[in-house]
């Protein structure tokens, strides 16, 4: 099937998606976006985590056709052109990236967490990211680095 | 496989009943999983996503089976405290801004966690087919692991169930605060406007079970009237009771043992939790 879609602003089109096929897939095969990773394809790790219609959810857990005309924003549309978004820089400065699987799905959540909170507590910091799994930085270079994106807004 | 995107609920009812092969897709936090693992291959997907009445509840209350949970916790938490409760333990935020209630139905798995809080407060399920619409008490709604009294025309449309009349508690036992299926579960309600109690356990028993003892011993036992601090005889025998009421299994995540003895402490400890609330709002009221 063909599926319509918003994506990181502009409006793309794939074909040929197979009807059981999940978002993430289609992002990842289809329209060239790299970017959200896939690691568990259930839900359990939240790598795959996008923005569908401003709302963060786990790509391998949307089905493609489910996202007919509606937006999706990636990682890859965070940037404004070169300049990264807070939250990358704060990633990046606070030496929250060890391999780097996790990044983009932590990114986009703490993206949305830092939309919602203006200054976060630790307990809300935790909360928001209980659904994405590191496997490198034992989570506390990343909470240092919400932490730095959110006194920086 | 076909992908079937109905726009309204008629459109959808009338496409399952000429495709009662078709699986209905909510937040898909079930059916992707099965799908991904190539555990299931539908003939085709009924996305549900895109029909609007689905997606709102109204006084009362009625709730669409395709409201999400971080709205129930958003919108329905002063109503429906023991809802908002269990769908603040459902996995992870990301999980929580796309599963459903209707889902946690449709998957009737007796880990579900909404199912004893409804159960607790006496929910009523719409459902409906081409045929017509059937309210099914939730006691009836459970048929087995992982079954319900859904026909394959059915959908579910939305959950019947009143403001909360009085306290409510849930419980979960997991490995730790975020994403685990319950080991076991607990939900109470009290309804002092009937001086009645709804307990009901969750995994740890073929499906979710209302421990029905335990409730007419704990209705009988309390002083609604005029509330007193309750004895730990009375908190005893109601953890003895709802224990009693399961019937659960040793399994990757339990022993049958450990989850009769977890029922035993969740049960004593939020009856404590909601007769305290219950003692405090009467003697603000006096
Ligand atoms: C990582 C992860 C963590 C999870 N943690 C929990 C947890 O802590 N507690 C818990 O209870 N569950 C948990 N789940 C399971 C799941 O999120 C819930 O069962 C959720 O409520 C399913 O809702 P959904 O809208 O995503 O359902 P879907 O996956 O869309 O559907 C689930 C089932 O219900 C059917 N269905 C959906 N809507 C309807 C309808 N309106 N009428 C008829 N049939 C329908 C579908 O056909 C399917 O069989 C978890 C899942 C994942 C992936
Ligand atoms: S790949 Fe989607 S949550 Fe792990
Ligand atoms: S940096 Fe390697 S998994 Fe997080």
């Amino acid at each position: 099937m063909r599926v319509n879609v918003t994506v990181n602003g502009e409006q793309r089109q794939a074909d040929d998606v197979w009807e059981g096929e999940s978002l993430l897939y289609m992002l990842r095969e289809r329209l060239g976006l790299p970017g959200s990773k896939n690691a568990c394809e259930q839900g359990e790790c939240g790598s795959c985590t996008v923005y569908l219609d401003d709302v963060p959810v786990c790509s391998c857990l949307v089905a493609a056709g489910q996202a007919q005309d509606r937006e999706v924003r990636t990682v890859e549309g965070l940037a404004e052109g070169e300049s990264l978004d807070p939250v990358q820089e704060a990633f990046v400065e606070a030496g929250a990236v060890q391999c780097g699987f996790c990044t983009p799905g932590l990114v986009v959540a703490a993206h949305d967490l830092l939309n919602r909170v203006d200054n976060p507590s630790d307990p809300e910091i935790r909360e928001a990211l209980a659904g994405n799994l590191c496997r490198c930085t034992g989570y506390e270079k990343i909470l240092d680095a919400v932490r730095l994106a959110a006194s920086r807004k | 496989m076909d992908f079937l995107r109905p726009s309204t609920l008629a459109e959808a009812l009338a496409v399952k009943a000429e495709r009662p092969d078709a699986v209905p897709i909510a937040g898909g936090t079930d059916v992707m999983v099965e799908l991904n693992f190539d555990h299931r291959r539908p003939a085709a997907l009924l996305d549900l996503t895109r029909i609007e009445e689905l997606r709102t509840w109204t006084p009362g209350l009625r709730i669409g089976a395709g409201v999400p949970y971080v709205r129930i916790i958003d919108e329905l938490g002063a109503q429906l405290p023991g809802l908002a409760m269990a769908s603040r333990t459902v996995g992870s935020p990301q999980i929580r801004n796309r599963g459903t209630v209707g889902g946690n139905l449709g998957a009737a798995s007796p880990a579900g966690d909404t199912h004893p809080v409804l159960i607790a407060s006496d929910a009523v399920i719409e459902v409906a087919s081409v045929r017509g619409t059937r309210m099914i008490p939730v006691d009836d709604f459970y048929t087995g692991v992982k079954r319900n009294a859904l026909e394959p025309d059915e959908l579910i449309v939305a959950i019947h169930l009143p403001p909360a009349p009085g306290p409510q508690q849930f419980a979960k036992i997991g490995t730790r605060n975020a994403m685990v299926i319950a080991v076991c579960s607990f939900a109470i309600s009290l309804h002092p406007n009937e001086k009645r109690v709804g307990a009901a356990v969750g995994s740890a028993a073929p499906t979710p079970r209302r421990a029905r003892d335990a409730e007419d011993f704990l209705s009988a036992a309390l002083t609604w009237e005029a509330p007193k601090p309750l004895l730990d005889s009375v908190k005893r025998e109601f953890g003895e009771l709802v224990s009693q009421a399961a019937s659960p299994i040793d399994d990757v995540r339990g022993s049958a043992a450990y989850r009769r003895h977890a029922l035993a402490v969740m049960a004593r400890r939020t009856l404590g939790w909601a007769w305290q609330e219950y003692l405090e709002g009467e003697q603000a009221c006096a």
